[in-house]
């Protein structure tokens, strides 16, 4: 008797746990963005809409396995995640499917978009040079192929080539200036390094405030964050460093994006590209870049108070799908040239 | 059969096929907790390409020698922390001891990575305590040499803080389970207390610190977070960055297949180390511990031994939190916060009484028929524990999708109708995985429990007419309640501190602490993480003081802690 109940408890358990959460107006999300940058837009939406968003956030390179093993019968419409690297390898895994909507290509620049609507720049970061303001003047810089001067022995801060944002600046260069080229800067890169990599950008940032280093490669927002945050040592610590746009001459500085794609397995299409459509709205572009100190995709879009601070800069327009195209070249690179 | 008289008659029909239906449903368990692991392994037979090739030349060293340098380092700290402590506070009176007991339980609340973060917090260059070094001083940078806390020995030193209760706690259940008659008979022949412990009490409880130490090498070998933040690069680095970065789960498998080497190298170890030797107690006299009083400056060495591993591994990383949670607490704790904490909660009270109880059948189905193939199955059921969290989930995502979206193209062949997924992207697959993971810890542990029980009891009890689970339930549970509680807080802590699996199998809309701790701390949001990895903490410190009770009493004859 006693097996019994165990056994029909179990059954019941087993049952209510794997049961699907049925509603009407709904779309569901996996988001590589984390959920307090991400939650207060979809709150907004679903306001405005009474469109229910249903969220998974994680890894971006686990929930797109995910996306991948689930197959056709995935319940996420839409995914989201930082670095157009990962949107490229997303599409390359076969789990999106391309949209077409007038309202998206309008708001969104081209070279922030994939050419066949796979994917959709949502937000615009820049990974540029910070230094210190005490010992480093801004004529000594110029471009990010100039960091493998010998000039910069022992001063340069980086995270590790574990980290997308690398790859994809890596990336970015071997589009620009070649395979070849691009390992011997990486090489020279290395060799210039203060300490072997750890840590992530904001780490970098800390580092070249505190004199381990005199510049540092960081993502905008990192630098944003941490002159917004509550941390007054962290305050402090951004206080003693500028912004450089490298290459203004040239190229531009490069850019990225974090972005939105609609699944293969979609079935809330309608749904889902009203969310698409919403994000990229002037309103929401600007909540959605302010909210992680970002550049809207859309131009004409406010922005942000510490984003004017460090100035307009001129991007590179290279077409950020070409940054997936070479992210395993890149990765290889790195690896050769002993970027930890 | 309840009068207690021998039944010759269904004895003599029963036994055939109850050994049998043992080792089947053994085997089943076995089976069902090893596919996992097998699902990643089968992707060992692609064949090797470029990027193999890629690794073995570039990488493939870097990882080999500090996944063994790391490994040796742990291995030094926990035991030397683990054996000491449970030591004096099992056999020793010193001032203290009694709250010490419990405390040197805490650092298993906290999870490798946030302690990391918090020494590099506390201790990084650009950190409180060398800031104020450089102020006070005027040195600059590169002026004076300090500890660099993001580096392999900082990652021993981090992982071993963490992981000494596993030795700690395993190493103490052995001794307050020992005869005390043995340890008596050692002193009338003369040992000193010293040769006593060496000659005697270690040798007889080392498969109970075998069975720690090697629970926490493999939480080593699996640890992502840690070594990935402190730049180290390990075998768990490599696969993520073949897996995830290059998109190859041939090489990665392959690298998971290089990671199970060490683990049956460590298996081994563990076996060769009891060879034939067989620990069960022989004799049934329990009287109370007389604990060696102390004195003077022994007195207060035992105390500090016992203190430090506390004071380092949770009292100061806690402090930190704390401080943290301080200058965050309006934004973060609000009613959402408890939410987390009931799903965390709930989680890893199922989780470990599933895991228990499966590593009971297990363990005892082995020690009933004992054949290579039952002895096989247990060892490969519990490979889960060094194998990385995100491994595991995917290993659970592919035959639950496939299941999944077989059964819906068979429904929509058939019937026209799409179930979609069922139990993909639900509590069960995550359940599942968990247990996969965590199974290893309960079954250690429980074997251990086992092992000490003669086998005469058994026989004892079965001639007097029990069944095999009436010999589980009624002599061996409770003989062994300490260590199956154990098991069960083990399981616990570790459900409550996983992040990978959850984050990758979790449902729609659905949180834990951990997951807020680490969406935090990923964003390099180390004061906003705080809330929540307190929480971890303190929510795992209530079943810890509660077990530790319950596993002094657990010792027969009395003599609570």
């Amino acid at each position: 008797m006693k097996q019994r109940l165990v056994v029909l408890a179990t059954a019941v358990l087993t049952a209510a746990l794997s049961l699907p959460v049925v509603a009407a107006e709904e779309v569901n999300l996996y988001s590589a963005r984390k959920e307090n940058l991400i939650k207060p837009m979809l709150d907004r939406f679903t306001a405005e809409t009474g469109i229910t968003v249903n969220l998974v956030t994680g890894k971006a390179d686990a929930l797109l396995k995910r996306l991948q093993i689930e197959g056709r019968n995935s319940p996420a419409d839409l995914f989201i995640t930082v670095d157009a690297g990962r949107l490229h390898r997303a599409r390359e895994a076969g789990v999106m499917q391309p949209v077409h909507s007038e309202a998206l290509t309008a708001a969104i620049p081209e070279n922030l978009r994939d050419p066949e609507g796979y994917w959709f720049g949502l937000s615009q970061r820049a990974r540029p040079v910070f230094y210190a303001r005490d010992r480093v003047k801004p004529e000594e810089l110029s471009t990010y192929e100039a960091l493998a001067g010998p000039q910069w022995k022992g001063r340069i801060c980086v995270r590790s080539s574990d980290n997308i944002y690398n790859q994809s600046l890596v990336a970015s260069m071997v589009a620009n200036i070649g395979e070849q080229e691009t390992e011997q800067w990486a090489s020279g890169l290395v060799a210039n390094l203060a300490r072997p990599p750890k840590g992530g950008d904001r780490d970098q940032l800390k580092a070249a405030a505190a004199g381990q280093c005199d510049i540092a490669i960081a993502n905008t927002y990192y630098a944003g964050m941490m002159v917004k945050g509550k941390d007054k040592a962290q305050r402090a610590a951004i206080a003693k460093l500028a912004i450089y746009w490298p290459n203004q001459d040239g190229r531009g500085a490069h850019v990225n994006v974090s972005g939105i794609g609609m699944t293969a397995a979609a079935r809330n299409k309608d749904n889902a590209l009203k969310l698409m459509e919403f994000l990229v709205s002037p309103d929401a572009q600007k909540w959605y870049a302010e909210i992680n100190h970002e550049y809207p995709v859309r131009p004409g879009v406010e922005w942000g108070e510490i984003l004017k601070s460090w100035g307009e800069f001129k991007a590179d327009t290279l077409n950020l799908a070409k940054l997936g195209e070479l992210n395993a070249t890149a990765v290889r690179l790195m690896d050769r040239a002993g970027w930890k | 059969m309840a009068n207690g008289v021998l039944d010759i008659r269904r004895r003599g029909n029963l036994r055939l096929p109850r050994s049998f239906m043992w080792d089947g449903s053994v085997l089943g368990i076995a089976l069902l907790m090893a596919v996992p692991v097998l699902v990643i392994a089968a992707f060992v037979f692609e064949p090797v390409n470029d990027n193999w090739h890629h690794l073995a030349e570039n990488l493939l060293a870097d990882y080999v020698s500090n996944s063994l340098l790391l490994m040796l380092g742990v291995t030094a700290g926990v035991l030397s922390i683990g054996v000491t402590t449970a030591w004096l506070t099992s056999m020793c009176e010193f001032p203290g001891r009694r709250l010490l007991t419990w405390a040197l339980l805490l650092p298993l609340a906290i999870p490798a990575y946030i302690i990391a973060y918090t020494y590099t917090g506390m201790l990084d260059f650009e950190g409180p305590v060398q800031s104020a070094l450089r102020e006070s001083t005027g040195w600059g940078y590169g002026d004076y040499w300090f500890p660099e806390v993001r580096s392999l020995g900082g990652a021993i030193l981090m992982l071993s803080l963490v992981l000494y209760p596993y030795v700690y706690m395993l190493a103490r259940a052995a001794f307050l389970e020992q005869s005390i008659c043995v340890l008596e008979v050692s002193r009338t022949l003369g040992n000193s207390p010293t040769s006593s412990f060496f000659r005697v009490a270690l040798p007889l409880a080392r498969p109970a610190i075998v069975t720690g130490l090697s629970l926490a090498l493999m939480e080593t070998l699996a640890d992502f977070g840690t070594v990935q933040y402190f730049g180290v690069t390990t075998f768990t680095t490599g696969i993520f960055r073949v897996w995830f970065g290059m998109g190859d789960s041939a090489s990665a498998a392959q690298l998971s297949g290089m990671l199970l080497g060490f683990v049956f190298m460590l298996i081994l170890l563990e076996r060769w180390s009891r060879r034939r030797a067989r620990f069960h107690h022989t004799s049934n006299k329990y009287s109370q511990i007389h604990r060696y009083q102390l004195r003077g400056f022994k007195k207060g060495l035992a105390f500090v031994a016992s203190l430090l591993p506390v004071l380092f591994g949770f009292l100061l990383p806690a402090l930190q939190l704390l401080m943290w949670t301080f200058t965050t607490a309006e934004e973060t704790l609000d009613a959402a916060f408890f939410v987390l904490a009931g799903n965390s909660l709930m989680l890893a009270t199922l989780t470990a009484l599933i895991a228990v109880l499966l590593a009971l059948l297990l363990a005892y189905g082995k020690r009933l028929h004992s054949t290579p193939l039952v002895e096989s199955g247990v060892r490969a059921a519990s490979l889960g524990y060094a194998v990385p969290g995100t491994v595991i989930a995917v290993g659970v995502l592919i035959p639950f999708a496939w299941l999944d979206n077989s059964i819906d193209a068979w429904m929509r062949a058939n019937f026209g109708i799409s179930t979609g997924l069922l139990l993909s992207g639900t509590l069960v697959a995550l359940v599942f995985a968990y247990t996969v993971r965590f199974l290893s810890v309960s079954i250690q542990s429980v074997e251990s429990g086992l092992g000490k029980i003669k086998p005469s009891m058994d026989d004892a009890g079965r001639s007097l007419g029990l069944s095999p689970m009436g010999v589980l339930r009624k002599i061996h549970l409770p003989l062994m309640k300490g260590t199956v509680m154990t098991a069960l807080l083990l399981v616990f802590v570790d459900v409550l501190k996983e992040l990978p699996a959850t984050l990758i199998l979790r449902p729609f809309n659905f949180n834990t602490l951990a997951v807020r701790a680490y969406e935090m701390a990923a964003d390099e949001r180390l004061a906003d993480a705080g809330a929540p990895a307190l929480m971890i903490v303190l929510a795992g410190i209530l079943p810890v003081i509660i077990l530790s009770r319950a596993i002094g009493r657990s010792r027969a004859g009395g003599n609570a802690p």
